[in-house]
């Protein structure tokens, strides 16, 4: 190359990065002052004095960062939602988010910083390992932690201080073997992520298939980064199944319902509420049409019957949501919208910013959530007893709630 | 930051004002977490410390033998999972599980660095790589010993007999100790015969072999210290959290690792000490800003690269290169990390 | 669906993900051979050339012009990254190299993360998404691309390094940096050709790619480390070597993935396949350190 050439190529280098650097620079994102919110019907008091602070752990970045992002996203939305109507008890409401980096380190540095600065009681972590470092430091410090996450052990011995609002593995797949049931299928396969999330949906697959004396034909995993699973599918279409139960998060769901059309696998494909997001839609592409899951009833709130008990309030926090950051909120914003306000709502109870005192309001809660109706007591610190899932088919790229 | 000096090859040029000066500001960092009474500074200063045992290991590999791993984080992970196996499942006490997760280390580390060790090139860091990898999918697989992806709880606090360290001050005493212990060590190794054929071998690796040193035997007798360093801090790790999941024991972690001895100066024992400390305060002040200003915390990798750049092109003796040089007023000579 | 049926399947899905590793490993080659340095930012050129190529069809280019301009893009990256990051370093130890490209490699993954965020993209199929079949075997035709880019790219780099005079200077450099620079072989001009040519090959890679596995910023590592184990079975410096290294790696470790639970009878998961692909690959470098078509070097006294 002559050294002419080299230097306009250097040139053009360095002009597109600064582009890059111009572009990529921080008008982009500014959550803190977003678009207005729906307007209220009635002004209220600004609130005054010290703020009230609540914590937040979440995998917003990491491996684990399709849960903790839109539960951050969530969290800092509610807070200016509170804070526009008049806050807590009065006061401000602060919400200070803690990144775990999808690793349980993060999360027991970001909990003991937040414990420092004296939260109120602490929202999240998004995944389990994450969590059960926390519950002996929340308990110890007598610090209220409201999980995001699923795994049994969080809740199971109870832990005063440590609640979980999530249940949805064990219901999501209960409503995945409805399906089964009720089209004759015996013979299913499954395939799940290798990760925390997966292992939980396949330990409720394996417990609820014994249940029903559902045979599990093939059980294949895949890792998070994976890019070509069609060794595992030929495996499962070798086993003959009858359908096939995938677990796991984007972008590794999206493609096994791709390479299971390349390899012929033509069975009925059932994804976890993982996917229940658009971005599933847009990589899967095509191959998404007939795929079927269980999902909370906010992807498909415009569908559901006007006299639905939760219609009203999922209505109001997927627009919300979108009008802010323009996707929809999936199942784990739903998580981080439960646990904020189950938190909330605590304080208000409790009358004062008090951690004892809030952690026995927690312990009273009864609530309507995305993920279903919350009645905590002191021997459950799970407490959902209703679930919000519904079954939902992909119909020419969109949701279609299927009843 | 810690305040870091390394003993100069001619100490005598470092003045004694200097050095009690350094001696009494690194007494009141190290003091400092536990005088603050504050959790979180505590938090922080116990992962530096545990980080700065691995570290210092992996500084004499590559410092004085070197070689670079690429799986360190391996054999963090594997003494984490013994202490963790054995306290849980065999019920065996703290001490003794760490010993058998060092033995265990120290033997894997034989196996694979004797026939490594012989070649020239990349085949350490080649074989430490493959290493990372295999282990962290053991991690992951072997559910039953493991615990699988959800992890092993019920890890028991560190102690002996009725001696518990179950509160924060306690156990960072404890790691305080151990990497105190870890400096002495490696500081003795540094100066003694092994430390000066070592030096002799970086140097030229050829001169070494013709003046009769065992190249091969010193490079890995350094490389199993370093990985046994690893599984003591791992063991540590497992006490302080009480509980253990294969994600922090992967290729991020011992890329983590390289860049806590590069930034600091392998070629120090206190280099490295200072890279953790670095490195663990950085990230949290990048996150703490990205708290305010969120496309801060995305700019986190991109430093941390940017750092290890630029430190390995400017700064080839790492960070603390730059005590020596303000204690003596005369440039350090330029030579490879 | 017989024995043979999965076996075919095996052999198909070893191949095409074994071309990857292969590919990535050849680029790799190329630096290694004119300068002796492991580029660990390697996957993140191919991670480049994928997303950028997404990026611009995004902002409305038709796609040929957006994969052009992507591997022009990716070149220019590369050529800066040795100028910048390469050659103003003072010491030239394998341990500093390695060093210096993982942290260029953190800061490309940082700079696709802060530009483009954290969710993987996609590029529509360059011919369509109905399979083609091999017997009752399956293969998405993209992989087809895939493979046909690996073949061209061997062919391309060989005969460069052949039949061209720069591609002799080149080798030359490699064999004898010193020795070279006397006949007049400008030394950092080659070590900036191997950089482009490397990152050219690994863009194009990363643009055929992304419509089978999608692309996202953080996939860059997994692409270097499995390169590098190819060119290192294959034996490093080789380019055909590197890619019969991939494939070769492909196959154990879609094999491993079909067969080994059935021949424990369920004792060693599937789960382990990736793991055992590797244990293999680390024994034959064992037994043979210079790698299946390396040539054992003589060492330099």
């Amino acid at each position: 190359m002559k050294s002419t050439q080299m230097k306009m190529l250097l040139g053009v280098v360095t002009a597109l990065a600064i582009a890059v650097v111009l572009a990529g620079c921080p008008p982009a994102k500014t959550p803190q002052q977003a678009l207005p919110l729906p307007p209220k019907p009635t002004p209220v008091a600004k609130p005054a004095g010290e703020p009230i602070k609540i914590g937040a752990v979440f995998s917003v970045t990491g491996r684990s960062s399709p849960l903790g992002d839109p539960e951050k996203k969530t969290a800092l939305m509610l807070e200016e939602q509170v804070n526009d109507q008049g806050g807590v008890l009065g006061r401000p409401l602060e919400i200070i988010i803690k990144d775990d980096e999808s690793v349980p380190d993060g999360a027991v540095k970001g909990a003991n910083d937040l414990i420092e600065q004296g939260v109120v009681a602490i929202i999240g972590p998004s995944t389990t390992p994450s969590t059960m470092p926390l519950k002996e430091i929340c308990q110890e410090a007598g610090v209220p932690l409201i999980a995001c996450a699923a795994g049994k052990a969080i809740t199971d011995p109870v832990a005063s201080y440590v609640f979980a609002v999530p249940q949805t593995n064990a219901l999501a797949v209960a409503k995945c073997f409805e399906y089964l049931e009720k089209e004759g299928i015996d013979r299913v396969a499954s395939i799940y992520v290798a990760n925390p999330y997966g292992e939980d949906g396949q330990n409720n697959i394996k417990a609820i298939a014994a249940e029903k004396g559902i045979k599990i034909v093939a059980t294949e995993t895949f890792g998070g980064d994976d890019t070509d699973m069609t060794t595992q599918l030929t495996k499962i279409k070798a086993a003959k199944p009858e359908a096939l139960i995938c677990w796991g998060t984007n972008p590794g769901p999206a493609l096994i319902t791709k390479q299971a059309k390349t390899i012929g696998l033509d069975v009925p494909i059932l994804q976890s509420h993982g996917v229940a997001n658009q971005k599933f839609i847009e990589l899967a592409g095509e191959a998404a049409n007939g795929v079927q899951l269980p999902a909370g009833r906010l992807i498909v709130w415009e569908q559901l019957p006007d006299d639905d008990p939760f219609k009203s309030l999922l209505e109001d926090f997927a627009t919300a949501y979108e009008a802010k950051y323009g996707t929809a909120p999936n199942t784990f914003a739903g998580h981080a919208y439960d646990a904020f306000w189950i938190a909330v709502n605590a304080i208000e109870t409790a009358g004062e910013a008090d951690r004892a005192k809030v952690r026995d309001a927690i312990e009273q809660t009864e609530f309507m959530g995305t993920a279903g109706e919350f009645k905590y007591s002191p021997e459950d610190h799970n407490g959902l007893t209703l679930d919000a899932f519904v079954w939902v088919k992909i119909v020419d790229g969109a949701w279609q709630l299927i009843k | 930051m810690k305040p870091t000096r390394r003993p100069p090859p001619q100490a005598e040029h470092g003045s004694i004002v200097f050095r009690a000066l350094g001696w009494l500001l690194l007494a009141a960092v190290v003091v400092a977490p536990i005088a603050s009474g504050n959790g979180y500074l505590l938090t922080i200063a116990i992962f530096i410390g545990i980080h700065a045992i691995i570290a210092i290991g992996l500084g004499l590999l590559m410092g004085y033998a070197g070689q670079v791993s690429l799986g360190h984080a391996a054999f963090y992970g594997l003494g984490a999972y013994t202490t963790a196996i054995l306290t849980t499942k065999a019920g065996i006490p703290p001490l003794g599980a760490m010993a058998a997760g060092i033995v265990l280390t120290a033997v894997v580390a034989v196996l694979l660095g004797a026939p490594t060790l012989r070649l020239h090139g990349h085949y350490l860091a080649m074989f430490t790589l493959g290493l990372g990898i295999i282990v962290q999918i053991i991690f992951n697989q072997a559910r039953g010993l493991t615990g699988g992806f959800g992890g092993l709880m019920g890890i028991p606090p560190l102690g002996v007999g009725y001696w518990q360290l179950d509160t924060k001050p306690e156990f960072y005493i404890a790691v305080i100790a151990v990497l105190t212990v870890t400096i002495l060590l490696a500081n003795n190794l540094v100066h003694s015969r092994i430390g000066r054929a070592l030096r002799a071998l970086h140097e030229s690796e050829l001169a070494a072999a013709l003046s009769g040193v065992d190249v091969a035997r010193y490079k890995l007798l350094v490389f199993v210290i370093s990985a046994m360093l690893a599984s003591v801090a791992g063991s540590l790790y497992a006490h302080l959290l009480r509980f253990v999941s294969p994600d922090p024991f992967g290729f991020a972690f011992s890329v983590e690792l390289l860049i806590m001895v590069v930034a600091g100066g392998a070629r120090s024992v206190w280099g490295p000490v200072a890279g953790a400390a670095l490195l663990t305060i950085l990230g949290e002040v990048i996150a703490k800003t990205g708290e305010q200003i969120p496309w801060v915390a995305d700019l986190d990798v991109i430093l941390f690269g940017a750092v290890l750049t630029a430190v390995v092109i400017f700064l080839p003796q790492g960070l603390i290169s730059l005590t020596s040089r303000l204690r003596r007023r005369s440039p350090t000579a330029p030579s490879t990390v | 669906m017989s024995l043979t049926d999965q076996l075919v399947q095996y052999l198909v899905t070893g191949v095409s993900i074994g071309v990857v590793y292969g590919v990535v490993g050849l680029g790799l080659t190329i630096i290694y051979n004119a300068t002796g340095i492991i580029n660990f930012a390697q996957g993140e050129f191919v991670m480049l050339g994928g997303m950028g190529a997404v990026a611009l069809v995004n902002v409305g280019l038709p796609l040929p012009v957006a994969v052009a301009v992507a591997v022009a893009v990716v070149t220019g990256v590369g050529l800066a990254v040795e100028r910048l990051a390469i050659r103003p370093l003072p010491a030239t130890s394998i341990m500093t190299l390695i060093i210096a490209t993982i942290g260029v490699s953190l800061v490309l993954k940082g700079g696709a993360k802060l530009l483009w965020g954290r969710e993987a993209v996609i590029l529509p199929p360059f011919s369509g998404t109905q399979p083609v079949r091999i017997g009752t075997a399956g293969i998405d035709p993209q992989r087809l691309w895939v493979m046909a880019v690996a073949v061209l790219s061997v062919i391309g780099v060989q005969s460069f390094f052949r039949y061209t005079l720069t591609g002799k200077a080149m080798q030359a450099c490699a064999i004898n940096r010193a020795a070279a620079q006397l006949v007049g072989i400008n030394i950092n001009r080659m070590v900036s050709l191997s950089f482009a040519l490397s990152a050219v090959v690994a863009a194009l890679a990363g643009v055929v790619l992304t419509p089978v596995t999608m692309m996202r910023y953080s996939q860059g590592t997994t692409f270097t480390l499995t390169g590098f184990l190819a060119a290192v079975v294959g034996g490093l410096g080789n380019s055909l070597g590197a890619v019969v290294g991939g494939i070769m790696l492909g196959l154990l470790e879609s094999l491993a993935g079909g067969f080994i639970d059935p021949l424990t009878g369920g004792m060693v998961s599937s789960g382990y396949n990736k793991a055992i692909a590797l244990a293999v690959a680390l024994l034959i470098l064992w037994l043979r350190p210079q790698g299946l078509l390396g040539r054992q070097k003589k060492e330099a006294l």
